[in-house]
């Protein structure tokens, strides 16, 4: 690996440049998810011919399927950010990953109630104990966890640390989630689009999905960003970089 | 247009979980803007009362944000 690659990413732990960093990515990254998801929606619900066995009712798909994958791909980049943070002592580490923990909740919220939007035309009820839906519902449990659990600390890397056990315990629901369709034969679908092999979908479906899939991505790091700068002015409240922001010294936005 | 717009029989369930994902959504977008403004505004005036402290006698008009 390059030289400056490591040396980059050394420069980004410390919080004034994060800090920078993410306030100059941010717009960016929210501006084009705002355009990938508008594109993506209007290829999904109106261009995507209609499915001859659900009608128009599948096209939940294209906003349940990305957010069920956010639910499972933030619990994944918080993993990684808490092990680090955990390992290494990392403060952003630990920002990152106690700040992806709302929007791993708030994505796996849509998944369920999407879900169930789904289910009550299709199958012909809100809810059921499925495999997939109940470790889905685990999974948002483990999410609230993570945030009461950081919340609940008077200092808050000691929140931090103790919650980023949590996250890693919690890291076993994952792989349940993702294969209950394939362990356990119950009402939920198997996958429709795969990694390995040919997908079941048409290409006029998929690539509403994969756009929307993008703009979830992108989201995430806008939301992210956003959620971590927050944390840093609060929790860097008494360092000097923070004092210059509010003093208007460090130029680029001063409130 | 109307026609694609009723979704045959499951426009609610259809439009429902749009709703869901765009109120969900904006919601988290929002949040984090209002807390970093209100972190800054808190540390402004934190800031104000330790320089008052310091300076006894000038008057505590700079907490009024508080």
């Amino acid at each position: 690996m390059a030289n400056w690659v490591p040396l980059w990413l050394h420069r980004l732990g410390s919080p004034p440049v994060f800090y920078r960093f993410a306030g100059a990515v941010r717009p960016w990254a929210l501006g084009l998810a705002l355009v990938l998801g508008a594109v993506a929606l209007y290829g999904g619900l109106f261009i995507a011919p209609a499915d001859y066995q659900q009608g128009d009712a599948y096209r939940i798909i294209f906003i349940h399927v990305p957010s069920a994958w956010m639910s499972l791909f933030i619990y994944g980049a918080m993993a990684v950010a808490a092990f680090i943070g955990l390992v290494w002592r990392i403060k952003i580490a630990e920002t990152v990953a106690m700040e992806s923990a709302p929007i791993g909740a708030a994505f796996t919220f849509i998944t369920l109630v999407t879900g169930s939007l789904w289910g009550k035309p299709m199958w012909g009820t809100w809810w059921t104990w499925d495999a997939r839906l109940t470790s889905e519902l685990v999974l948002l449990f483990i999410y609230l966890g993570v945030i009461g659990l950081y919340h609940s600390f008077e200092d808050r890397r000691q929140g931090a640390r103790a919650a980023s056990f949590l996250v890693l315990v919690g890291a076993v629901n994952v792989p349940i989630v993702h294969f209950s369709v394939n362990w356990w034969n119950t009402l939920h679908q198997a996958s429709t689009v795969r990694l390995l092999g040919p997908s079941h979908i048409e290409a006029s479906m998929l690539w509403p999905l994969l756009t929307m899939m993008a703009a979830t991505k992108l989201y995430y790091i806008a939301s992210l960003f956003a959620r971590v700068r927050a944390d840093l002015v609060a929790s860097e409240g008494g360092k000097g970089w923070v004092r210059d922001l509010l003093a208007g010294r460090a130029g680029n936005d001063p409130a | 247009m109307s026609h694609a717009f009723a979704m045959g029989d499951y426009g609610f369930y259809v439009w429902s979980a749009v709703a869901v994902f765009f109120i969900v959504l904006l919601i988290d977008t929002l949040a984090p803007l209002a807390r970093r403004r209100r972190n800054l505004r808190e540390l402004r005036a934190r800031l104000a009362r330790q320089e008052n402290r310091r300076r006894p006698g000038t008057p505590p008009s700079n907490e009024s944000d508080a």
